[in-house]
């Protein structure tokens, strides 16, 4: 038998290649390209009065140097605004190139194009910028104050607002028993793969074609934008995604700035050309996420069951808005978690800010989170500070108010970030539960606090429960192709991140095909080996492009059962494909290699092999039919869709027990447990790998990274020097349980996995936080000293 | 402005000698990429923090960002495409790595390999928290370090039990 392997922790096809130095990044590419650097504002709010580049010009090795006054055509125009929304009222996005006004320190002023990249940034650094400085807005008090405008015609600088309820919350509230509200804050961070972005162009000037490669979680989507900017028909214009070294949201923006100018200017010179971002580029320059401030009202009874909740929050969207507001659409969608209110209200405003503009960081988005940390730090806060009111045991109220298993498919009364009905289709909150319960030792835990006060040592304990919509369409395609060696191709347009697609998928080919896994190869993220695609975000890429390859694979089964049928004069559903061979059920003897059959499905004129001499005219075929039947095609191969009703929602439950050292209020990571469902797994190694990697950085927003923004806009942390992403010494050993109850919407039955791991993170710690201190943790991340300054205020008020 | 003067640089780069002739200011890490074509060593940061461009400069680990090409003329330097075994078969570290699911995106792999290459010489048998601080001068985004860890142990068990490792 083939040994199957979904389900089996396979090892990855695609790593001797990444820890032998063969990976091919984007800046492996294109050694002989001309490199391009950019002037970017140094202030976060002016006009430009003038460009001076007289001395720039004297370098040997400058090529060009363009400001906005140069761009021509579509290139001028604004960039797209990719996901309009009713709510967003008042969208705004940059130029490629400043245009007269900059709106936040990093922007692109000018760009320099030479021999290299050291020549380029001398280059920039002589040329002289002149600005009239205007008065920055920096901060989500200072946008709501509107003393001071980051677009003047945006009025109080709100791009969005929306309100939705379910129920009335706000009557609830007031007839219920027990009201209590609160004020919750999350700043910002920043998704910060360790590979920056970067786009490097070729131009076919003979042939008019433009080839570019680009350090992006969606080639398709780089490809369509690209040509729109450069009035190129689709069909002239390709987009690979190379190997990528991390993504988590921040790569799925499109088109950068750089995507579309890098491009141009290979047009326009002729040659080929690339851009790497450095560092302090991408801190300055590229997105970020996370900062809002949330304000709830919740209304509950005795038993801390919620009749009404009603929050009231403010996102800071920065300079411009391309990406629409999908962070507080899913923060205010996914904010419910588990949990089922009587009634539910949110109602949010986003505004601009002189600061970076914000994209889904995984979470909300792996794309990691994307907006979902936020609407679980606020639900999950509101639940504790039930429990503490009530002097509940904190997992009591959450259970109390989970959705249970017999009321799924469960609908919410939203609707989701792709437009459509929220509804759950599946998952078992209180077994998750019980098992994170068990797992933690939670029912022990007093007695692990006395022991540990015995000692003189202070710690604590948090939980936190979250669901995240995965697999987010509108749809993602596949294609499946048997080669007469025996070779199976494999081609999905989304794009790959680290995900092991080229494992996953070959895992579920080599299951549906009954062939060896090493017989099968993955191409994700070239446009020239399949157009169709949406992007690798939201935890979709193995639910969308995993069942559209899995129905591809059928495809290619059922069309060589059938020629195999015909070969060995049996009814196809006699037979069976084990390890590359279709073989009678139960008569072995009789049986036909796969290749062959891909010999044989492509009848041929010219032998230009062993393999295709067997398919060549006079060798097969029956003469009283066509070489190619009707309604058939040649070759071995099938192309399939995967495109959902709805998204399917995994879930995940964590606990972490901390220690405060009582001197510094340094947060020491005693355990850190996790319960998480994301359906049947494919790879349990690679679900788990994403796992670690997500609680590393829930871990990092919640107790080091934030972005350091001073009053004028100047981001004081732009390297990693100064934000702290955490080192090994800082991230604990993970301990996962999984729970697995299948998607009933897909073939697979799989759910997301790649943002489990950091969604719950500022939640879990503030909850343990305030379990070891006994005060409330309102704001997060929190450093040791702002710990200590808190601890020291609640001595000074009590 | 004239043009900038070059340098002839030697190195011998993974057994192999090798030379370019670069400006004074070419780092070594941009010199091993672009000039002599051995993109495995990367970059992340550029100014010494990440780790990524971390290479063995006479066996031991150096970031190659913060080091000119000139100033090590004549030395010898090994990257992390030199610890893959004559044959072309995985070194002990690389083949832990991918033992122990040590990598995802891979793009802060390699300078993490040079690394644990360099350490196990000097500490054959750490246990799991020498095998955390070992590895706490690079960053990863993707794994959250748990099972480059792991790959730590998996090497040293590999190499006590006689794997092939020729470097």
């Amino acid at each position: 038998m083939t040994t199957k392997s979904f389900g089996e922790p396979i090892l990855r096809k695609e790593d001797p290649r990444l820890v032998s130095g063969q990976g091919r990044y984007l800046d492996d590419l294109g050694h002989d390209a001309l490199a391009a650097a950019f002037l970017r504002s140094p202030h976060a709010s002016a006009r430009i009065l003038d460009i001076d580049v007289t001395d720039a010009l004297e370098v040997p090795g400058l090529i060009g140097i363009y400001t906005y006054e140069d761009l021509e055509g579509r290139v001028a125009e604004p960039l797209p605004l990719l996901i309009p929304h009713p709510a967003l009222l008042n969208g705004r996005t940059g130029y490629p190139l400043a245009n007269e006004y900059v709106r936040h320190v990093g922007e692109a002023i000018v760009m320099v194009i030479a021999e290299d990249r050291y020549v380029a940034e001398d280059v920039v650094d002589l040329i002289k910028v002149s600005y009239e400085i205007l008065k920055p807005v920096v901060g989500i008090e200072n946008a709501k104050a509107a003393h001071n405008a980051v677009h003047p015609s945006v009025p109080n600088n709100v791009s969005a607002h929306s309100v939705k309820e379910v129920g009335d919350a706000r009557a609830m509230i007031e007839s219920a028993p027990h009201k209590l509200s609160l004020d919750l804050f999350i700043e910002r961070s920043a998704c910060s793969p360790l590979e920056g972005k970067g786009v490097y162009a070729i131009w076919e000037e003979d042939s008019q074609e433009l080839r570019l490669w680009s350090s992006t979680q969606t080639s398709t989507g780089v490809r369509a934008a690209v040509a729109a900017k450069l009035d190129l028909p689709l069909q002239k214009v390709e987009c690979i995604a190379p190997d990528v070294g991390g993504g988590f949201g921040v790569k799925i923006m499109h088109p950068w700035p750089e995507e579309v100018l890098i491009p141009w200017a290979a047009r326009k010179l002729k040659r080929p050309v690339k851009w790497s971002e450095d560092r302090r580029e991408h801190f300055i320059s590229s997105a970020h996420e996370r900062a809002q401030e949330h304000h709830i009202e919740v209304g509950f009874d005795e038993e801390g069951r919620i009749l009404g909740l009603d929050v009231t929050f403010f996102h800071d969207n920065g300079a411009y808005t391309p990406y629409g507001i999908i962070i507080p659409l899913i923060t205010s969608t996914q904010l419910l978690g588990p949990y089922k209110p009587a009634s539910y209200r949110v109602e949010f405003t986003s505004l601009f800010t002189n600061t970076v503009l914000v994209i889904p960081y995984r979470g909300a988005g792996r794309p990691r989170g994307a907006g979902r940390p936020q609407g679980v730090f606020a639900m999950e806060r509101t639940v504790d500070a039930i429990a503490k009111y009530l002097k509940l045991d904190r997992t009591v109220v959450r259970e109390r108010n989970f959705i249970q298993p017999h009321e799924m498919p469960y609908d919410l009364g939203l609707i989701f970030q792709d437009g459509r009905p929220l509804e759950y289709d599946s998952g078992d909150f209180p077994a998750s539960m019980a098992m994170l319960k068990k797992m933690v030792g939670w029912d022990d835990f007093e007695t692990m606090r006395s022991e540990y006060a015995a000692m003189g040592r202070k710690i604590g304990i948090g939980v936190a429960c979250y669901v995240e919509g995965t697999g987010v369409g509108p749809y993602e395609g596949g294609f499946v192709q048997v080669e007469t060696s025996g070779r199976i191709n494999v081609a999905t347009g989304l794009t790959s991140q680290g995900q092991g697609h080229q494992t996953v998928f070959a895992q579920i080919v080599a299951d549906e095909l009954g062939v060896p896994i090493e017989d099968v190869f993955v191409t994700t993220g070239d446009t020239r080996r399949f157009p169709y695609a949406v992007g690798t975000f939201a935890s979709r890429a193995a639910v969308m492009s995993g069942n559209a390859i899995a129905l591809a694979a059928r495809q290619v089964r059922d069309k060589a059962l059938r020629l195999a049928g015909e070969a060995l004069e049996c009814d196809p559903q006699d037979l069976e494909i084990v390890d590359g061979i279709i073989r009678v059920k139960g008569d072995h003897t009789k049986s036909i290699a796969l290749k062959t059959v891909a010999v044989l499905s492509n009848p041929l004129r010219y032998a230009f092999d062993e393999s295709a001499k067997a398919a060549t005219q006079f060798a097969v075929g029956d003469t009283s039919k066509p070489p190619v039947p009707e309604d058939q095609e040649p070759g071995l191969e099938g192309k399939d869709y995967y495109s959902p009703m709805a998204s399917t929602f995994a879930n995940g439950m964590h606990a972490v027990i901390i220690e405060i050292l009582p001197e510094t209020a340094e947060v020491k990571i005693l355990r850190y447990v996790v319960v998480h469902d994301c359906g049947r797994v494919i790879n349990p190694m690679i679900v788990e790998g994403q796992i670690h990697g997500g609680v590393a950085q829930g871990v990092a927003g919640a107790l080091y990274e934030r972005m350091a923004y001073d009053e004028s806009g100047q981001l004081q942390n732009a390297s990693f020097m100064d934000f702290l992403m955490p080192y090994s010494t800082e991230i604990p050993t993970v301990e996962a349980g999984h729970l697995e109850t299948p998607s009933p919407l897909n073939p697979l039955g799989i759910k997301g996995a790649g943002e489990a791991g950091v969604i719950p993170g500022s939640a879990v710690f503030a909850s343990a936080i305030e379990d070891a201190e006994g005060f409330e943790i309102r704001r997060m991340p929190i450093s040791p000293s702002e710990l200590w300054e808190l601890r020291r205020t609640m001595k000074e008020n009590a | 402005m004239n043009p900038e003067e070059l340098f002839l640089v030697e190195l011998t780069v993974n057994g192999t000698p090798l030379s370019a002739r670069v400006p004074a200011r070419r780092l070594l890490s941009d010199f091993l990429r672009h000039d002599l074509r051995l993109t495995g060593t990367h970059v992340g940061c550029e100014h010494g923090v990440c780790g990524a461009c971390t290479i063995l400069l006479e066996g031991k680990p150096v970031r190659g960002c913060l080091i000119f090409a000139v100033s090590v003329a004549g030395s010898a330097v090994t990257t992390v495409e030199g610890l893959v075994n004559n044959d072309g078969t995985l070194g002990v570290v690389q083949r832990a790595f991918h033992e122990s699911h040590g990598l995802q995106c891979g793009f802060c792999t390699p300078g993490f390999i040079t690394t644990i290459h360099a350490y196990l010489k000097e500490n054959p048998h750490p246990t799991e928290e020498e095998a955390r601080e070992a590895i706490a001068g690079n960053l990863c985004r993707c794994t959250g370090y748990q099972n480059i860890i792991k790959s730590v142990l998996r090497a040293a068990e590999l190499i006590d039990s006689g794997v092939r490792d020729d470097h």
